[in-house]
């Protein structure tokens, strides 16, 4: 009679990466739906082409390097990428942005450099980082919350416009963006810097109808969406505290420090937490296990160096937000600070 | 290292109940009501035992049995010849069939040497000697009595217990393990629960032995049955902390449960009694009161039969070497109800699969696991690593198993000990979280026996080159002290030919006079040696030496004569030492007289024969001895011959001998009338020295003389 020979531990968690990477996708939900509420259905269709398109550049390229196709797609890490970036970027970009983006995450910087676990950079965010400097227009056409727009856009509308750049009854992505008082919006954070930059004071910038009315809190409602989303993540155990802990920490301290000095010229730190990706970013994209720091004392410094850096590129820099840029920055220093974090092994001196 | 809190400390937060913990750890499901609730029943004997010598992380004992021995239960099988051997017992009365390799209770398999037995029903006791006061014995005659009895560690590690009981470093904690915090297994609980006392005993004995400051005996609180019984116990001594600790895996592990209930770690290179801890099980407590109070060696212990491949889940008493087979089919096994089948020896978590049901129970096996389908997920490939730090936020030692896993994986066996691959107690923690499926202790498990292998073979290989390089040093050495004195040699005869014109002359006249000595010593040495190494040289000098030998006949002959006339003439009025002398010189002149005459009488035979050979003479003498010649012609021809040849051999060595005594003589006595009778002396001499040489052949003759 012949047994069957396993080395221990026999007994494994029923938690495999696909159904991780699920979870996070299911965290992501109130956000989404939060963000199709307060911004139309474009997310929606970007979310339909950003998943098509992943599943396919993965299954293409495992093809090409001879690996298992159906087994590794079970993963879901592919999926996972194309929503983070599909959430990341204007919802009614042009197919082509998220199909080119997500064709860039998946099969440069993911599987080119050796597949899922390989991958030094976080793809969505590298992915981002590439279309925003190379398409700054369209990676900057930020809808207004609905309630604030002249032009609602219906589903069909999304999807042509995605499409062929106008809504069936002929508007284009410009003219969506006009309010009911006829002025074209930016985002908050846009609308802030170059209102800054044009000699305004950050009260005078903020104090705009758009901004935080009674019924124009969208951007906040989405923010909270994904909080809630995310501490279910650190509830179910899918991600730790840390880095999402110590990104918002360093963000609000950061932004202090330079709102004590000149709350004219700095925003509030709320303003800057409300505001952009700095809550999906905390929660889902700084999160990535691979492209992140492993040991528990790294995630603080990874999260707190990215918290830093979104601040550092939001004052200093040209673009309006820079989650993207400080996360691809943090994953180049995610080794040394691997290195240097080490915990002290049981019995070791420290 | 953390601080390590005082005595006092810890007391303080024992008693308060505020332990402290270890990082990381997991939460599998537990699984133990599947056996924890029946009494530990007893298994009726197996047709055969297998009984491995060595049980324990240890040496194994001397096996003291032979094919064919009759034994009584609890009768030694080995004993203990080293201080880390423990011997082991017969669990029953029986007869030892086989002493040889039987599939050991181990992840290999391998086959060890193990003594198989057939017990004969009677299960008759072997004379048991319990200790009733052992207070009053001295404490090597208690851990003799428990390293005699077979005690090693039954939590799973086996290590001897005589070696951590004679500890002589101060015990501030004596801790007690309950925890038993692997899945599944209910062993311990079911003990506590039901001989909460003999435990107690055992810790009694521990205390007399270690006399530590405090007792701790801590149970995980997943069991509040077992602790409720040793609470009470223990209610009469208030030394002995009875700790509930919260149920994680790995609490149970020495090195967590130490650092759970004094905070304190035990150093990397260091053992429990370092930081003044000593920790046992509570089934080795149990089996200290066995081997005390009852005198019972270790013959049995309690094993977790469970699995849902078993209709009767449960804990039993099983006798060492009871094959596993007997135990699944005495707890109901359904091997069909298995995807494929599976037992497994000890925990899920850290147990291993067995390679055949014939594989024996022995002193560490607390549990037999047989998982039906779907109980515990079969082994999937393993996926690519996400990097995703479970495993580092599980590992209760603070490393960072996914850089294991992938210096493992690489083989950067530099890398991995420097992340401390060694520290690793192979918990499994983090293979059991991985979403992955990286069977991430057998990378560390494999990393490991690659150091071990590639660290004997450097140190063979430096040993081997050191013994060159010392081999090398050493030539080179003597070759330098050798010159270094030829040097200083040559540099001494230079400064004392300068210094002193004479020395040359000494040195000349030493070189003669060594020379002269030389030549002196080669002269004797010649004479022996010449037969054998120069044969023609021999003949050369043999004419010398036959000079010699002549002479040398010649005087004995002549000091015979004159023996016989001073004996005859002057025996009478001879002092009694000067009459011994002349006897023994008469006698001694007499055997030579007697043998000089028959020497000359078988000269004259010699000549007679050779005269007779010699074809001119045959004419002259053909009358009356014609015949007798003719016949004795060939004979003697052959016995000259042979004469010849051995005169030539002896020859010289016997007048070497004769010169030697002949020079004697000389001094005393020169030969006066050696001008007048000379030829005549000789020519009879050289009869002698012939007849000798024959007559050393004969032996009988010589025998005689």
């Amino acid at each position: 009679m012949k047994l069957s020979l396993a080395s221990s531990p026999h007994q494994h968690v029923r938690r495999d990466t696909g159904a991780v990477m699920r979870l996070v996708c299911y965290a992501a939900l109130p956000g989404i739906l939060a963000q199709v509420v307060f911004f139309g259905w474009g997310v929606l269709v970007q979310l339909i082409l950003a998943g098509i398109t992943a599943v396919a550049a993965e299954a293409v390229i495992l093809m090409l390097r001879k690996k298992p196709i159906k087994r590794t797609l079970q993963d879901y890490s592919a999926v996972l990428t194309g929503l983070l970036l599909a959430i990341s970027i204007p919802p009614l970009a042009p197919w082509w942005i998220i199909v080119l983006g997500t064709c860039f995450a998946i099969i440069i910087v993911k599987q080119l450099y050796g597949g899922l676990g390989f991958n030094m950079f976080n793809p969505a965010m590298a992915a981002y980082v590439m279309l925003l400097i190379s398409f700054p227009v369209q990676m900057t056409n930020w809808l207004p919350p609905q309630s604030l727009v002249e032009n609602n856009a219906s589903l069909l509308d999304a999807v042509w416009v995605v499409f062929t750049g106008y809504t069936v009854e002929g508007y284009s992505v410009a003219q969506l963006k006009v309010d009911i008082d006829g002025i074209s919006m930016a985002t908050p954070l846009d609308h802030v810097k170059t209102a800054l930059m044009s000699g305004q004071t950050v009260a005078e910038a903020t104090n705009v109808s758009f901004m935080y009315g009674t019924t124009g809190a969208g951007w906040v409602w989405v923010t909270l969406a994904y909080l809630f989303g995310g501490l279910a993540l650190i509830q179910q155990r899918v991600i730790t505290w840390h880095i999402p802990g110590s990104m918002i920490a360093a963000v609000a301290l950061v932004s202090l420090l330079f709102y004590v000095v000149s709350p004219d010229n700095y925003a509030s730190p709320y303003f800057h937490l409300i505001n952009g990706s700095v809550i999906v970013g905390a929660f889902f994209i700084a999160t990535d296990p691979v492209s992140a720091s492993t040991t528990p004392r790294g995630r603080l410094v990874f999260g707190a160096l990215i918290g830093f850096w979104i601040v550092i590129i939001r004052i200093f820099g040209n673009y309006p937000d820079a989650v993207a840029f400080a996360v691809v920055i943090m994953n180049m220093a995610v080794p040394l600070i691997d290195y240097y974090t080490q915990p002290r092994t049981y019995g070791h001196r420290a | 290292m953390a601080i390590t809190p005082s005595f006092d400390t810890v007391m303080e937060r024992l008693k308060r109940q505020d332990l402290w913990q270890f990082p990381g750890g997991v939460h599998p499901p537990g699984q133990k009501s599947l056996s924890n609730t029946t009494a530990i029943a007893r298994v009726q004997l197996p047709e055969v035992l297998y009984i491995p010598v060595r049980q324990h992380a240890g040496l194994e004992g001397s096996v003291c049995v032979e094919i064919g021995s009759q034994v009584l239960k609890g009768q030694p099988l080995t004993y203990s010849n080293a201080p880390y051997a423990v011997p082991i017992h017969a669990p029953t009365s029986g007869v030892i069939t086989e002493i040889g390799e039987h599939t050991s209770a181990h992840p290999s398999g391998v086959p060890e040497l193990t003594i198989t037995m057939r017990p004969d029903g009677n299960d008759t006791w072997t004379e048991l000697f319990p200790i009733h006061h052992y207070q009053h014995l001295d404490k090597n005659a208690l851990i003799e009595r428990i390293c005699d009895a077979g005690i090693a560690g039954l939590g799973g590690a086996g290590f001897p217990t005589h070696i951590k009981t004679s500890s002589t470093k101060p015990v501030e904690f004596l801790i007690i393990n309950g925890i038993e915090c692997e899945p599944y297994i209910s062993s311990d609980d079911r003990l506590m629960r039901e001989h909460a006392w003999q435990i107690r005993q055992g810790v009694d004995v521990l205390n007399h032995l270690l006399s530590p400051k405090c007792i701790v005996i801590a149970v995980e609180d997943n069991k509040p049955e077992a602790l409720k019984a040793l609470n009470i116990a223990c209610e009469d001594n208030q030394e002995i902390q009875v700790v509930s600790v919260p149920t994680v895996y790995p609490a149970g592990g020495e090195k967590q449960l130490i650092q759970v209930l004094t905070g304190r770690e035990v150093p990397r290179k260091g053992l429990p009694n370092d930081i003044g801890c000593v920790m046992f099980n509570v089934g080795t407590c149990f089996a200290i009161a066995d081997a005390i109070f009852s005198g019972k060696p270790l013959l049995e212990r309690v094993v977790t039969l469970t699995g849902t491949a078993l209709q009767k889940p449960q804990n039993v008493w099983a006798l060492l070497g009871t094959p596993v087979s007997h135990l699944l089919s005495y707890a109901g096994y359904m091997p069909h109800n298995q995807n494929e089948q599976q037992v497994i020896m000890g925990g899920p978590m850290m147990g291993f699969s067995i390679t055949s049901l014939d594989t024996p129970v022995v002193k560490i096996t607390n549990c037999l696991l047989a998982p039906a389908k779907n109980e515990l997920p079969s082994a999937a490939d393993e996926r690519a690593c996400i990097r995703c730090g479970f495993c580092t936020d599980a590992c209760p030692a603070s490393l960072l198993p996914q850089q294991l896993y992938w210096y493992s994986k690489a083989k950067d066996h530099d890398k991995t000990q420097e992340y401390n691959l060694f520290d690793c107690i192979e918990c499994g923690a983090c293979a059991y979280v991985c979403p992955s499926e990286i069977p991430l202790v057998h990378y560390y498990r494999k990393a490991k026996a690659e150091i071990r292998n590639q660290r004997d073979e450097n140190d063979k290989s430096e040993k081997a080159k050191q013994r060159f390089e010392a081999r090398k040093a050493r030539l080179l050495e003597e070759k330098r002290l050798r010159e270094e004195k030829h040097r200083l040699a040559a540099e001494q005869r230079k400064q004392a030919m300068a210094k002193d014109g004479s020395a040359q002359d000494k040195i000349a006249a030493a070189l003669a006079r060594a020379k002269a000595k030389k030549a002196k010593t080669a002269a004797q040495t010649e004479a022996v040696e010449q037969p054998i190494d120069a044969p023609q040289k021999s003949a050369e000098s043999s004419t010398v030496k036959d000079k010699q030998a002549k002479v040398a006949a010649a005087v004995a002959r002549a000091k015979a004569k004159k023996a016989e006339q001073t004996t005859s003439a002057q025996s009478q009025p001879a002092s009694e030492k000067l009459d011994k002398q002349a006897k023994v010189a008469a006698a001694v002149a007499r055997a030579k007289a007697k043998k000089a005459r028959k020497q000359a009488e078988a000269e004259q035979g010699v000549k007679q024969e050779t005269d007779v050979i010699d074809p001119t003479a045959t004419d002259e003498t053909t009358a009356a001895p014609g015949k007798k010649a003719k016949v004795a012609a060939p004979v003697a021809r052959a016995k000259a011959k042979k004469a010849a040849q051995k005169a030539a051999q002896s020859e010289p060595a016997e007048a070497e001998n004769d010169a030697a005594s002949v020079a004697e003589v000389n001094d005393k006595e020169p030969p006066k009338e050696k001008t007048a009778e000379q030829i005549k002396r000789e020519k009879v001499a050289k009869a002698i020295a012939k007849a000798k040489a024959k007559a050393k052949q004969n032996k009988s003759g010589e025998n005689a003389e």
